[in-house]
């Protein structure tokens, strides 16, 4: 470890460097040095170290070493009257170096002074601009023998088209990339490859994408070719104080893994990390977030208004002002990438599109449940939105589901078949958007009503104790039928049993019946009273045969009294409250036995009218939401063709 | 020049009272003695107005030109609308927006 004396800092604290600092701070010097003696032509870091104790460099390229920082201008004269320079005259290494050591601490933000430097920094980042455009430095170390596919180099427009050739060409020149590794010869390949620089840059910024601990970070700095004669001064973002900042808002300290070679491309880590903040603003994760909770979400990066909207027209593919999960990473790394200091890019990236993000990093952990929440969430925020969307195109349509769908897996696929199944037939219609979105809409909640429908039903038919009216019709207008069927064991009248008949008069006829009979005619769910109707007549034929009138007629008082109280199906079984009138009889031990058996046919048949009714249900259901989307899709129609009013 | 022919879209509009209004106006003839123009307006929903001169030393474009026109300006306007960052009055900075209305300037022109 080279420690400078601190006396050539005046009173500065010996100054410690770290290997990196130390290579990179040596490299510098000798350019510095080395540019001031007209190509000296600076050996290996060695020799250079070697050498450094009687060379000066000259305060010319140091100057512009300085502005290529990119601090302003107080904050050099700051520097550079810290280090020394100005009470020396000259910029030995000593200087040099604490200077160097200043810029990366105005760099980080923090304050100029000589205690700031004693902590370790991230190397000074200089920006050097060729004949040709912008270039950055970048960690020559990772970038040796790697590829990349650079989407986009600087804010300069370009400097983007570049980025092609630049591609090409470093790949072929990726083993000359390190320009500290081997340096004096990398300026040469540095000269010759301008999209170095953008790797370069590509590489530091990949690695800010990460707010690794500063120790962690690469030197920042290439040397510089001689031939490229002094570099000018370009604007340096702050990526350190950026990227501190953020990662204190951001909490991103866990992603810290090796970042490929793009900036562009999301890691597996940032990934997890973006879901987790999707959930936290949305518990769903295959729904959406609103334009204006995602509004106050990026709001805390502290960002700008137009470069978050800039953020938002990018990522927002479709346009809908709501963000999916997909949507919302790449939103998310845009702003990630924006605080570390990469510029915004013309257009969305191929690696944050939202159908390459699905299907990059798809969801399988997503189960149904989720997708249930999903057909729920999406159909309340489908609604508006696609009414506000007449006018896209069914390509919207296409992509609006197709993200969506993806992630929560299996139903997914069977639902994006019935979109694409949908989508021919609307092609030409504008309709088709809320139509799809109906359709998508309703499935997945027809999906959901089947897999649940026993339960549901189940649920739903316990829920109204007494509608006396309602099961009646729809077992008379579907499945009457099936519920004859139930009937059908013990009563030719079931049609009878149907209608609502007054209380009064079945019980007549009821008290022949046995109490077994009785209660296992009795549906719960039903109607109470024509139940017990239904139930009455069909018990009262058996069990008149097995048992004397007066016994039946005592057992079914008995459990009339236990409907009328408990009103339950599985337990009651009660008759017609008027079979109150009907004298009872004691026959108790008798009755307890048959109510019991009563009480377990009863069970069964009942559950049998749940299934039947749940079923019915379900297609009733189902044949509601059919007619909504047809509503729906002649409401548009019709405003498509009626003029549209003003006021 | 604009604030007149502003001027008269309101004056379109308030005539209009609640008849239906047609989605989009054509306003030829604005003529001054020196100017050679024409302004098109056009009304949305929303009350917001979209206001077109065009010099007439073009070509007259068509009013199906101009309607299409109108359109995709309006298309692209509810797109920027979708951001939430973007307030509606602000100045719009919407690349994609510009874009569009460059493209459709040079496509005239």
């Amino acid at each position: 470890m080279e420690t400078a004396a601190g006396g050539g800092c005046g009173s500065g604290p010996p100054l410690l460097l770290s290997e990196g600092e130390q290579q990179c701070y040596s490299e510098l010097f000798a350019r510095c040095a080395g540019a001031a003696s007209g190509g000296a032509g600076p050996g290996p870091p060695e020799a250079a170290r070697v050498s450094l104790g009687a060379a000066t460099a000259a305060a010319g390229p140091v100057a512009d070493l300085f502005r290529a920082s990119q601090l302003p201008a107080e904050t050099l004269h700051q520097i550079t009257e810290l280090c020394g320079a100005k009470r020396v005259g000259y910029f030995g290494p000593t200087q040099f170096y604490v200077a160097l050591k200043l810029i990366a601490a105005a760099q980080s933000g923090l304050p100029v002074r000589i205690e700031s430097i004693k902590c370790e920094l991230p190397l000074p980042r200089f920006m050097m601009s060729k004949n040709d455009g912008e270039i950055r430095f970048g960690n020559p170390a990772e970038l040796h023998g790697t590829k990349v596919q650079i989407p986009y180099l600087t804010t300069e427009k370009n400097s983007f088209k570049r980025m092609d050739d630049e591609d090409k060409q470093q790949e072929a020149q990726s083993p000359t990339m390190s320009p500290l590794a081997s340096p004096p010869s990398s300026p040469p390949p540095y000269q010759r490859v301008p999209l170095s620089h953008g790797y370069s840059k590509l590489r530091s910024g990949t690695e800010q994408m990460h707010p690794a601990p500063y120790e962690a970070r690469q030197p920042l700095v290439q040397p510089e070719g001689p031939s490229s004669g002094g570099p000018g001064a370009k604007p340096l973002r702050h990526q350190a104080s950026l990227i501190r900042s953020f990662s204190v808002e951001r909490e991103l300290q866990d992603n810290n893994s090796n970042y490929p070679d793009e900036p562009w491309r999301i890691t597996e880590e940032q990934r997890e990390y973006y879901v987790n903040q999707f959930r936290s603003l949305q518990p769903d994760p295959s729904s959406f977030i609103s334009g204006s909770v995602a509004k106050n979400f990026f709001t805390k990066s502290k960002l700008s208004i137009p470069e978050l909207s800039y953020i938002w027209e990018l990522s927002d593919a479709d346009c809908d002002g709501a963000l999916t999960l997909p949507e919302f990473c790449a939103a998310f790394h845009l702003i990630v990438a924006r605080k570390n200091g990469y510029p915004l890019p013309e257009g969305l990236p191929p690696t944050l599109q939202p159908e390459y993000l699905q299907a990059a990093f798809p969801k399988p952990k997503w189960d149904c449940a989720l997708f249930e929440s999903y057909s729920e969430s999406m159909s309340a925020n489908q609604q508006p939105r696609d009414l506000n969307r007449m006018e896209t195109s069914v390509k919207d349509v296409a992509d609006f589901p197709v993200p969506t769908q993806d992630v929560t897996g299996d139903d997914k696929q069977a639902l994006k078949n019935t979109i694409n199944e949908a989508l021919p037939k609307d092609v030409s219609e504008d309709s088709a958007t809320p139509k799809d979105s109906n359709s998508l809409k309703a499935r997945p909640r027809s999906r959901s009503y089947s897999s649940t429908s026993i339960e549901e039903a189940m649920k739903r038919g316990e829920d109204p104790p007494t509608p006396p009216p309602r099961p009646q019709k729809t077992h008379s207008r579907a499945s009457s039928l099936d519920l004859n069927k139930v009937f059908q064991p013990t009563v030719p009248a079931t049609k009878s049993g149907l209608l609502p008949p007054p209380p009064a008069l079945p019980p007549r006829p009821c008290p022949s019946q046995s109490e077994q009979v009785s209660e296992t005619e009795l549906l719960p769910q039903l109607n109470r009273v024509p139940s017990q109707a239904a139930e009455c007549s069909p018990a009262k034929k058996d069990v008149s045969y097995s048992q004397p009138p007066s016994k039946p007629i005592r057992r079914k008082f008995r459990p009339e009294n236990q409907s009328t109280e408990n009103q339950e199906p599985s337990t009651a079984a009660g008759g017609p409250t008027s079979v109150a009138t009907v004298k009872p009889h004691p026959t108790v031990q008798k009755q307890s036995s048959k109510q019991k058996k009563a009480i377990q046919t009863a069970i069964r048949k009942n559950k049998e009218a749940n299934a039947v009714l749940a079923r019915l249900n379900s297609e009733l259901q189902q044949q509601l939401k059919e007619v909504h989307q047809e509503r729906i899709a002649l409401e548009n129609q019709l405003e498509q063709l009626r003029p549209v009013t003003v006021l | 020049m604009v604030h007149t022919s502003l001027d008269v879209v309101d004056e379109k509009i308030s005539t209009m009272g609640k008849a239906l209004v047609d989605q989009r106006e054509l306003y030829l003839g604005l003529l001054y003695p020196t100017e050679d123009y024409k302004v098109y307006g056009y009304v949305t929903n929303s009350k917001v107005k979209f206001v077109m001169v065009v010099d007439s030393s073009n070509t007259a474009l068509r009013d199906n030109e101009i309607r299409s026109m109108f359109r995709k300006l309006h298309n692209s306007y509810t797109d920027v609308m979708c951001n939430p960052f973007y307030n509606p009055g602000d100045r719009i900075q919407s690349r994609a927006f510009d874009s569009m209305v460059t493209s459709m300037m040079i496509q005239v022109c």
